[in-house]
């Protein structure tokens, strides 16, 4: 039941936008993160979503594979969107009834807060889709690389996140066994209210807990044994190089920043 | 059984008694003084809690011993730069497979321990490739380590440490967690990369069967060597070994009960060369 959760999914392809350098995807993720927040219109918010419906369609997904994707956070959206709502004073009254007060102002915030977050996620969910996670760390290490210099940790952080990712279908596979050999022995992890579902983890998370101490020992062991002593003196077998089309792909988003800001006066 | 190239002239392990004591003041390690030959391929016998795991470290210079030396390819290991030498020539590979796999993309982790010593990218791709070949996994490069078995997952471990081309390889209990096929699988490739390509291996176990391949048999009980030599010198002393707390190989013990009745068998240790015999006596 546990193999069911999917954590940035990465599907492998021949897309452009998959061969790109992870470092120019995560730079472009940024980059749109920003011109989402920088937007001040409704002109602005379509280009950003007409720029994410083609980089859709180039990845091969389509922008429906992209929509999919947002159910989990609708909930959010929405509360978002009549907190919003509700709760922004000023502007000129739409309709006042008893205690609840509509604004044009208000209303006008709670679209932008919930297209906002919608782009977020339609947006963000392209760099996973299309990177692969050792390309991700491996770009987030050459990324930070030059901070090394001033003791930014890029190294340890990109090595940690990658053995996380390595680690991940390992234990959920123990938390499974763990679960399955506790159920055989009578526990309950399904019913009752909040409460009780929460206490009957602790013999799920006591075991995984000691085996996952158990394991990074281990590991640490056999990484020493493979001459690991930190990243000084380190190559790669895989090296990063920047192409022509990462140069077209980030002028794109440029361009795109561009115009989002030339937008922001208009409707 | 198998007949390596065995240099008894060259020395490549040479410890001289050596002790190591845990920060709890456990003596794994009791005074222990032994040579490893050139080629050869050396099991150590012991059951849990003898030193023999301990000792596999110690010669991989994760841990440095308490009191003695060990030298390794005339290295002796006493400060961090030492012991990263010893390493580049002595390999190891451990017990649990998951926990001695680093990347999530099975030839990123063969080529974790070259990108370690600083090898050259176009150097990493020739050996990695090379390395996968060698242990028949070639076609998993590019698949995740939680997807592959038990015996695979092992071999790939074993790619990581011969793309480092070590002399020596050290395995600690490899085959302890694998099923019997996957445990074949692995003694395959480990007794090719021995006869085939001279490397030096150290084969630590408590299974008997496997021991009874090895070119020489050290026996460790409570932190020390208790018996040393051939598999057959060890292993015909079948009482000695129960005392140790281990089992002579069936087929030994067999053999024994057969002469005990009077009928004159040679000596052997595999199930196939009691079969041959049997058949021999009845013709």
């Amino acid at each position: 039941m546990l193999k069911n959760v999917t954590l940035g999914q990465f599907f492998p392809g021949n897309s452009v936008i998959h061969k790109l350098d992870p470092r120019t995807k995560l730079l472009m993720t940024v980059g749109l993160i920003a011109a989402v927040f920088m937007a001040g219109s409704f002109t602005g918010y379509v280009l950003v979503f007409a720029y994410i419906f083609m980089a859709a369609s180039i990845t091969g997904f389509g922008i429906r594979f992209l929509v999919r994707g947002i159910k989990p956070i609708l909930t959010i959206v929405g509360i978002t969107f009549f907190l919003n709502m509700f709760f922004t004073s000023g502007g000129e009254a739409l309709i006042e009834w008893k205690f609840i007060r509509i604004t044009d102002v208000g209303l006008k915030n709670a679209a932008y807060m919930a297209i906002r977050l919608v782009l977020l996620v339609l947006g963000t969910q392209l760099l996973t889709l299309t990177t692969s996670p050792i390309a991700l760390t491996d770009g987030i290490e050459r990324l930070f690389h030059p901070l090394a210099k001033i003791g930014f940790p890029a190294h340890e952080l990109a090595m940690l996140m990658s053995i996380a990712l390595r680690f991940i279908p390992t234990l959920l596979e123990e938390a499974d066994k763990i679960m399955r050999a506790q159920m055989a022995r009578g526990a309950d992890f399904e019913s009752g209210n909040l409460l009780n579902r929460a206490k009957a983890m602790v013999p799920l998370m006591v075991p995984l807990f000691v085996s996952a101490f158990r394991r990074a020992d281990e590991l640490a062991l056999a990484m020493e044994a493979r001459c690991y002593r930190g990243g000084a003196g380190r190559t790669r077998m895989k090296v990063l190089k920047y192409a022509r089309i990462d140069l077209y792909a980030a002028g794109s988003m440029l361009l795109l920043f561009a115009v989002v800001l030339a937008t922001r006066g208009l409707i | 059984m198998i007949y390596s190239v065995m240099d008894k002239k060259n020395v490549v392990i040479r410890t001289d008694n050596v002790k190591y004591a845990y920060e709890d003041g456990h003596d794994a390690v009791r005074g222990v003084s032994f040579e490893v030959y050139k080629g050869e391929f050396l099991a150590i016998l012991g059951h849990n809690g003898s030193g023999k795991s301990t000792l596999a470290k110690l010669i991989n210079a994760l841990f440095l011993p308490s009191e003695g030396e060990i030298s390794v390819n005339g290295i002796v290991a006493k400060n961090e730069d030492e012991a990263f030498e010893v390493r580049r020539h002595c390999g190891m590979v451990f017990q649990n497979p998951d926990n001695q796999i680093v990347a999530t993309v099975v030839e990123e982790d063969v080529a974790f321990g070259l990108e370690n010593m600083g090898v050259s990218s176009e150097e990493i791709r020739i050996r990695v490739d090379a390395a996968l070949k060698n242990v028949g996994m070639e076609k998993f490069a590019m698949s995740a380590p939680h997807m592959l078995s038990g015996g695979q997952k092992q071999r790939v471990a074993i790619a990581g440490v011969i793309a480092m081309r070590p002399d020596i390889i050290v395995f600690d209990e490899a085959t302890a967690m694998l099923d019997p096929s996957g445990r074949a699988e692995v003694m395959r490739v480990v007794q090719d990369l021995n006869q085939n390509s001279g490397v030096t291996v150290i084969w630590i176990t408590h299974f008997m069967e496997e021991a009874a391949l090895a070119d020489r048999v050290l026996v460790m009980d409570a932190g020390l060597i208790a018996m040393e030599g051939t598999p057959m010198q060890v292993f015909s002393q079948v009482d000695t070994i129960r005392n140790l707390g281990l089992e002579a190989p069936e087929m030994i013990i067999l053999a024994n009960k057969l002469r005990a009745h009077g009928i004159d068998v040679k000596d052997v240790m595999t199930v196939d060369e009691m079969a041959v015999e049997l058949c021999r006596l009845k013709s």
